[in-house]
């Protein structure tokens, strides 16, 4: 029997599922290192994205703090992972996150009294404080030289190899996807889509409104801080560099491109963003005759990105999460009409 | 407002009117604790609530309907009235994300409630899983009282149930809040404009303009005051 | 005592220059609602249009920094005709995102033409010498506050007496009344567009004679919203006084602060100050708070 946790109703798929996860990684035969790699990306991803999602997406309130969290996450492990006495990477990704989470509090604070765009300018400030203290408390983080963290060995293997990580971050994704989930099937949930859609309403229905809004900030930060110390495991060094306000950015940009408000959303939002500099890179190193300076990769990338959030924007505000079935609908019609029973 | 001064004893149904402007929702609002008021106690089973927060006066056993219908407009009909149980449920964050255990079990059993006690008694079963946004203005009203029922309260207040509907919708509101007032033995306090309502159903009425009290009593002694006349009779 | 006043007399030029960027930001939010996340980006793409027409294309330096200003206006009517137009009545992170995709494209092209080295800002004005008390005030930070102050008088000036200035405050006020008396809204959305684009491009000039031109101002401009926040969103005397305050705030801290924390504390000491602003005083100094009704 499927415990409850899981979907309820669907065990023929998530059986195809299970079979097809653990296959994936054997079934690729040039590409594997790269697929993989960009897989694992796409899983960290995926926790972040869903966390902020819960926050911004279903609690309402906008953070622009998302990768300052995640470098929290990132330092707890990596700091904890250089110390003499070897913890367990478990312990340690707990750790990332409930570092994480607590600063998340904090900085989730201003919430008490503010809304909408000064909470969001307070998270601001807290990314840039946090990118500050990343850079200049030499003492904890080295500073932008960075920490670069041996990878623990498990099953023999070292942990950022491809394919082991694969089946760390890919299950924890998933997980973190069907805890959030739930999470909107019970109380804590509705009280967080109330909170966002009326605040003065929910808190006559007994809600305590400011207290929720630090959970949701709690819970939004932990899963930053597990998807930051997940990403630290995996590139094995890490730099302020890598938790900048454009990251942050980012990540708001996956749950716009995926759509507020839904978990699915997080989700393929995660894919898009992480998978667009690629496909663009790949087009570009096919006109790579045609161009010539140094400088087009990057600028050609942060333009195309750009233009896919201000289109999304505009022309479809709920993000592929409505896209997708949406197409899904009009295939099955194209397909009933060409094949009439 | 000004030293308004009520007294709703349990089990009656007391109404407030008064013409527009009067100050019938700003008392409503202080009693629920979204205005705070300047002086002056509020009372309930004898004890003080006037310093309470928003949130915590529906764990007195209070509970309220809106005037502008103040629903979650993006949920379900079903989501909504379950956030009117909020001050019931006790599961965590942690518990709600694993499913397992309280929350799961918490979860069927508020299910089961709500279909027991409150979406059939207001024929809403069927509409139980509709956005309430596309849901006609009536249905919403009545999704509206749902909600306020949930928590099970044992002092209603109803601002203006009535208000827009037409009559039948309107009789068939009322009907529904006597039944479940009988059968809870519900105390509500209605604040309405509908004379014919208000005077078919009340067990005593205050009535107030300009955010003072200037009468109280039964229904037939509201009905022979002078002031009162004088204040409608300009109205009408 | 003259390392204070050498750093107060910095903070006060590069705060008057930040008071000219908010200005930008708060007409626009006066006029349509609309947070402009890009204007940072704007104060960069300004500075190196000039740059552009200054040193690449030789051009004469009134002539250059006029086509500067041209170029500038047009690229904010146009953010507002292709992209802002499309969404109204949509929730704040619509526009912050809108706003924050087109600064990221605004980047990215700044990025392709000219890569991200640092340039010297040509100067532009003569440069002089001037020293009051002992403490010598060199001439950049003197043009910069000269030229922030003759703008922020001319805008005083336009709004309080020109027909344009009234009819933009018209449709700012209520938007019914303004079509009612024949203002066309989005005449005066687009001049609204055009105008805090200049004015961004005037502050980006600036910043870049003081410093150096580099593809961070956009970051730098940034700035603006500590100062819009520390001055309410919807005032320009704010805008001023935030501006000035905040460009102070960040000098000193240079100098007192920075040195016992480490690092570049004073590009952070903006936004500290903006934390303990919002926790004191949720809507800022001079802002209107949101009154909620039921």
């Amino acid at each position: 029997m499927i415990p409850r946790f899981l979907p309820q109703g669907q065990r023929l798929w998530v059986f195809m599922g299970c079979l097809f996860f653990l296959a994936f990684p054997f079934s690729l035969s040039m590409y594997t290192q790269y697929v993989l790699f960009l897989v694992n990306m796409t899983a960290i991803g995926v926790i972040g994205a869903v966390g902020l999602n819960i926050l911004t997406g279903y609690t309402g309130m906008i953070s622009m703090g998302q990768a300052a969290f995640m470098g929290v996450g990132a330092y707890t492990v990596a700091i904890l992972g250089t110390q003499a006495s070897a913890l367990p990477v478990a312990f340690n990704l707990l750790a990332a996150g409930f570092i994480s989470m607590i600063v998340g509090i904090v900085a989730g604070m201003p919430s008490l009294r503010l809304k909408g765009f000064y909470l969001a300018m307070a998270t601001l400030a807290a990314q840039f404080l946090l990118e500050y203290l990343f850079k200049n408390w030499e003492g904890l983080t080295k500073g932008v030289a960075g920490i670069s963290v041996a990878p623990p060995i498990i099953f023999g293997v070292h942990m950022n190899d491809d394919r082991l990580f694969y089946f760390i971050a890919v299950p924890l994704a998933v997980i973190a996807v069907i805890a959030t989930k739930n999470l909107f099937r019970t109380n804590v949930g509705r009280s967080f889509i109330a909170i966002r859609d009326r605040d003065i309403a929910a808190g006559l229905m007994g809600i305590n409104v400011l207290k929720y809004r630090l959970l949701s900030f709690a819970i939004s930060s932990f899963f930053a801080g597990l998807a930051g110390g997940l990403w630290c495991y995996y590139m094995t060094i890490i730099n302020p560099e890598a938790f900048q306000l454009a990251t942050s950015i980012d990540y708001i940009a996956m749950i716009i491109i995926g759509g507020m408000g839904t978990i699915l959303g997080s989700v393929y939002g995660a894919i898009f963003v992480t998978l667009l500099p690629e496909v663009i890179q790949r087009t570009m190193e096919l006109l790579q005759p045609f161009l010539q300076t140094d400088y087009t990769f990057a600028a050609f990338k942060q333009i195309v990105f750009g233009f896919f959030i201000v289109l999304f924007l505009i022309y479809e505000p709920r993000g592929l999460a409505e896209i997708i079935p949406r197409m899904g609908r009009r295939v099955q019609l194209w397909v009933t009409a060409r094949h009439p029973k | 407002m000004n030293k308004i001064s009520l007294e709703i004893r349990d089990g009656l149904l007391f109404s407030l009117i008064g013409p527009h402007g009067a100050g019938k929702t700003s008392l409503v609002n202080c009693i629920s604790k979204f205005y705070r008021p300047t002086d002056g106690r509020i009372l309930f089973k004898g004890r003080d609530i006037t310093q309470l927060k928003p949130h915590e006066v529906v764990r007195c056993g209070i509970s309220r309907t809106f005037q502008n219908i103040e629903l979650f407009k993006e949920m379900t009909v079903l989501d909504n009235i379950k956030l009117g149980r909020h001050i019931h449920l006790h599961a965590g964050p942690l518990s709600g994300m694993l499913y397992l255990g309280k929350a799961s079990r918490e979860e069927r059993e508020l299910e089961a409630f709500l279909d027991r006690e409150i979406l059939a008694f207001l024929d809403l079963s069927s509409i139980r899983d509709r956005v309430v946004c596309t849901l006609p203005y009536g249905v919403q009203k009545r999704v509206d009282l749902a909600r306020a029922l949930a928590s099970k309260p044992a002092f209603l207040i109803l601002d203006e149930p009535v208000a827009g509907m037409n009559r039948e919708d309107s009789r068939d509101m009322i009907e529904r809040v006597l039944q479940i007032k009988k059968a809870w033995g519900l105390t509500v306090f209605l604040i309405e404009h509908d004379m014919e309502v208000v005077m078919s159903i009340s067990d005593r009425i205050a009535v107030l303009n300009f955010g003072e009290k200037i009468a109280e009593g039964t229904v037939f002694e509201v009905q022979q005051n002078p002031e009162v006349i004088r204040i409608y009779l300009g109205h009408a | 005592m003259t390392l204070f006043f050498n750093a107060l007399i910095a903070g006060i030029a590069t705060g008057s220059i930040y008071s000219l960027i908010a200005i930008g930001l708060v007409l626009i939010y006066k006029s349509s609602r609309v947070i402009n996340f890009a204007q940072g980006s704007m104060v960069m793409v300004g500075a190196f249009l000039a740059y552009a027409f200054v040193v690449q294309m030789h051009l004469p330096i009134l002539l250059s920094l006029s086509l500067a200003l041209l170029v500038s206006a047009v690229i904010g009517v146009l953010i507002e005709r292709l992209a802002l137009r499309y969404l109204t009545a949509v929730p704040l992170i619509s526009i912050l995102m809108v706003t924050l995709g087109i600064s990221i494209i605004m980047e990215g092209g700044v990025l392709a033409i000219w890569g991200s080295s640092n340039f010297t800002f040509p100067s532009l004005f003569p440069a002089f010498s001037v020293s009051v008390a002992g403490i010598q005030i060199s001439s950049a930070y003197l043009w910069s506050f000269g030229l922030s102050m003759i703008f922020l008088c001319l805008f005083h000036l336009f709004f309080k007496h020109s027909d344009l200035g009234l009819a933009m405050r018209a449709a700012a006020d209520n938007q019914k009344v303004s079509i009612a008396l024949g203002i066309s809204p989005r005449r005066v959305l687009a001049l609204t567009w055009a105008i805090s684009a200049a004015i961004a491009t005037v502050g980006g000039i600036l910043l870049a004679s003081i410093s150096s031109l580099h593809i961070s101002l956009g970051t730098i401009g940034l700035t603006v919203f500590p100062v819009v926040i520390l001055g309410g969103l919807d005032s320009i005397a704010g805008a001023v006084v935030g501006g000035l305050v905040v460009g102070v705030i960040e000098q000193l801290s240079g100098v007192y602060i920075a040195p016992l924390v480490g690092g570049a504390f004073q590009q952070v000491a903006a936004f500290v100050f903006l934390l303990i602003v919002l926790l004191v005083k949720p809507y800022g100094l001079f802002g209107t708070e949101e009154i909620e009704r039921l």
